[in-house]
């Protein structure tokens, strides 16, 4: 059956990988819909606010997934990790409850402001809410990650010795520190490069059917360039990002490389073939050095394997079994690399296809290819993100609090099997149907197109009308 | 004041800034069904709450991240205790959530109607069971250390019930409270939005509504004097509460919208504090022995964790109330079903401004 230990965990994983679907849209998808009606404020050109009121509609059909999915985070906490809970508290509340009070009463009220303010707003202050929304969407990251953060690397706590319960005592530490910055960093170029792909593949599919093309090429452009730019910066961050964690997670790191015995002039593992309990491995292909020089930026480093972390963490924490299960850990670190770059490619090759006003059509091999790569390519980042996260949790394990507490005594202890069956599979169900019901409406309003006619000031014409003969610009 | 203290006061403040807020939300999406006769009427509903009802739920989110914050203990032995109750509050607030911006995402009546019940539902359910939930906080329920440990240590106190502990009479009364009290606070809030045939329907259900919550609240309000640390003040504050309330239902007779909504908005502010200042200094009672009571001192966060919560809240709840009420100021106009556009999902890839000539 599972204990409710073991399925707590499958739930937390559920959802929040579910809440990542999501998330990374809004965080990237918001910056364009600001960007194209500041485009349209300062130029006047109309395909900028078509863009913006198409763009905007596909990023509030999202958005709403976004926030359901989030209220369960929360609560999750206290409902299947009360001992987490009471252990972290006084530390990881602290983020949580900033995420809120800064963060998400920002986002939600000026969205609120920019759905239905198109006539009720001057046109500069109506810019100004998506731009306040945009910068409440950051900011709930920052919080967030940071409070993850201090999961992999507790900082600034003491443990109070009469109740056994972390202690905060330097919140500067908390939401500062390398790892929570770099978590940020990582986190949004990565939405980025999910949200980019989403708008230069939709861009470029118009393309392909000759559809609204003068809309559509500049969409299709900007997202294929935020989409490299931020290829360059998830790789910057995570090679970073990495560093940071051999030194202060080195068992997560040598579990990603299945390197199992510390190494001199450690070598980069392409291809490792592992038995399954993972307490072994084989290497297929390697490059000499490359580990070392990754992690450490010195060919000639020493490198940690996880058989001598074991033994030194089981000489400081007691007996136990401190080892993540690598075949995890391993395959979710490369898939996250290698089909994260996927996107880059398909963003190099729209850019070279539709260069200089280009916009090559017919059946041939290429094109072809072309126009079944681009309705998926958003599979691709979407997917990196997901087992970044997948290889960033579970290669923690066995803690929850890296050094502090393990999983295992972190849930809750009155919890049933009973009672965690019954969310578990509410949670999926319900959120499989939203899912389908999201990418359905996606789909259907990406097929509708840009809007044909836009009125350029509702504000103005608004403001023309008598009250009893208005009528609402928007309404749900 | 000791920082305990400031910040069981700062979690009444959300608390009742969430039911003040998202309480009228949640009575709008009560009434879908009954005065929602149709669908345009339905639609001038949704509409009124549209731009506000997703900050007004944010206040949900704050309370309960301030309450990890401030009151570890608390906040874990809750959730954790009243489990499947919070699985089925979730579950209801996400459908409410999706189906506000998804109704008009499809131009069938049958997908509109599914979202429409989901609306009613995602609105019913919390605005009983956040009754309930109060109503074993105030009331107790049974908590009690872990076998193998005692109480000295505050982290052993758990929920040692079921699911049907919750369903008390207490705490279903107070659940039955919220329901009323909630969907006549939604009734004076469309009274204030709306024109017409959709004012006229909602007067009547406030009236008719607020009668039934007001026997409701008495009976719930003076039950309640039996958990109060100081009747003292808690019986003078719901006497206070019921007299605003028939204040509020007064107005609604005569017409004052304004009034009313000041008057239902202030009673769920009076009765709502009678509550925690009932409660204080304890924070979740025990059932079984008042040894094994959460208390502000025993579940709290210590000196430095709410020192920095109390500077952020300080800033921050002041410029959240600032821009939140700015929007009641900006979707100030009444609705009417004249006013409501064709939907958006018409079919017509333009968003036109349309007039009614």
């Amino acid at each position: 059956m599972g204990s409710a230990l073991d399925l707590s965990r499958w739930q937390f994983g559920i959802t929040t990988i579910y809440h990542f679907l999501f998330v990374p849209l809004t965080l990237g998808t918001v910056w364009f819909v600001a960007m194209f009606q500041t485009m349209w404020h300062f130029t006047g050109k109309e395909i900028y606010l078509k863009l913006t009121k198409f763009f905007g509609k596909l990023f509030l059909i999202n958005f709403a997934m976004g926030v359901v999915t989030g209220i369960v985070q929360e609560f999750q906490f206290g409902m299947n990790w009360s001992e987490y809970s009471r252990f972290v508290g006084d530390v990881f509340g602290a983020p949580l409850a900033m995420e809120g009070l800064l963060a998400f009463f920002l986002e939600s009220t000026f969205l609120g402001l920019w759905i239905f303010g198109w006539d009720r707003l001057p046109k500069k202050l109506h810019l100004a809410t998506i731009w306040a929304a945009a910068v409440g969407t950051m900011l709930s990251a920052y919080f967030i990650l940071a409070a993850n953060a201090w999961m992999q690397h507790p900082v600034g706590y003491e443990i109070d010795p009469a109740t056994g319960r972390a202690v905060l005592n330097d919140i500067g530490a908390v939401l500062f520190q390398n790892t929570a910055v770099m978590a940020f960093l990582h986190t949004m170029t990565a939405s980025f490069m999910v949200s980019g792909a989403a708008v230069a593949a939709v861009g470029a599919w118009f393309l392909t059917k000759n559809r609204q093309v003068d809309v559509f090429r500049p969409a299709m452009k900007a997202g294929a360039v935020v989409t490299l730019v931020a290829a360059v910066g998830v790789s910057i961050t995570g090679d970073l990002f990495s560093k940071i964690m051999v030194e202060q997670q080195p068992m997560k790191m040598a579990a990603a490389e299945a390197l199992y015995d510390t190494q001199e002039d450690a070598p980069f593992s392409v291809l490792t073939i592992g038995d399954v309990t993972g307490d072994s491995a084989t290497p297929i292909i390697e490059v000499p050095g490359l580990l070392s020089f990754l992690s450490t930026g010195d060919f000639n480093a020493t490198v940690e394997g996880i058989n001598d972390l074991q033994a030194a963490y089981e000489a400081q924490y007691g007996p136990g079994d401190y080892v993540p299960y690598v075949p995890v850990t391993y395959w979710s670190f490369r898939l996250m690399i290698g089909v994260g770059m996927l996107a880059a490619a398909w963003a190099l090759w729209a850019l070279w296809r539709y260069r200089r006003g280009r916009n090559p059509q017919g059946t041939g091999p290429v094109n072809k290819a072309f126009t079944i790569a681009t309705p998926l390519i958003v599979l691709a980042p979407l997917a990196a993100s997901t087992f970044g996260w997948i290889f960033t949790e579970m290669g923690r394990q066995p803690w929850v609090v890296f050094g502090e507490q393990l999983t295992a005594d972190a849930v809750s202890p009155l919890l049933t099997t009973t009672e965690v069956w019954i969310s578990l599979i509410g949670f999926t169900l319900v959120y499989a149907i939203l899912a389908v019901i999201e990418v359905a409406l996606l789909l259907k309003y990406i097929k509708q197109g840009a809007p044909e006619q836009v009125v350029a000031d509702p504000y103005e014409e608004a403001a023309k009308q008598a009250d009893e003969d208005k009528q609402l610009y928007f309404a749900y | 004041m000791d920082l305990v203290t400031i910040w069981f006061i700062l979690i009444a403040v959300l608390w009742i800034g969430y039911f003040v807020l998202d309480g009228f939300d949640l009575g709008v999406g009560v009434l879908m069904p009954f005065i929602g006769k149709d669908d345009l009427r339905r639609r001038v509903m949704v509409n009124t709450i549209g731009p506000v009802w997703d900050g007004n739920e944010v206040w949900l989110l704050v309370a309960g991240g301030a309450t990890f914050a401030a009151f570890p203990l608390w906040y874990a032995t809750m959730f954790s205790g009243f489990y499947l109750a919070l699985f089925v509050l979730l579950l209801a607030l996400i459908i409410r959530g999706v189906a506000f911006e998804y109704r008009g995402k499809r131009d069938s009546q049958a997908w509109r109607d599914r979202w429409d019940k989901a609306i009613f539902v995602g609105s019913a359910v919390p605005a009983l069971l956040f009754g309930v939930a109060f109503g074993n906080v105030i009331g107790g329920s049974p908590i009690a250390p872990l076998e193998g440990t005692t109480a000295d240590n505050a982290s052993n106190l758990n929920f040692v019930g079921n699911f049907f502990d919750l369903l008390n009479p207490y705490a279903l009364l107070m659940g039955v409270m919220t329901l009323t009290i909630f969907t006549t606070h939604g009734a004076i809030f469309l009274m204030l939005k709306t024109r017409g045939e959709v004012r006229a329907a909602a007067r009547s259900a406030a009236l008719r509504v607020g009668l039934v919550a007001a026997v409701a609240a008495v009976a719930t309000l003076l039950w309640t004097q039996a958990f109060s640390e100081r009747v003292s003040i808690t019986l003078p504050m719901a006497l206070v509460a019921a007299v605003l309330w028939i204040g509020a239902l007064w107005m609604v007779l005569k017409g004052r919208d304004g009034w009313a909504f000041s008057l239902s908005a202030g009673t769920i502010l009076v009765a709502v504090a009678s509550l925690f200042v009932g409660l204080f200094p304890n924070v979740m009672l025990s059932s079984i022995d008042p040894a094994f009571n959460l208390t502000v001192t025993n579940a709290s966060s210590q000196e430095y964790t709410l020192t920095i919560m109390t500077w952020v809240a300080v800033i921050m709840t002041p410029i959240v109330l600032a821009y939140q009420g700015w929007t009641y100021w900006v979707f100030r106009k009444r609705i009417s079903t004249s006013m409501i556009p064709p939907q958006p999902s018409a079919g017509r890839a333009d968003d036109r401004f349309a007039a009614t000539k």
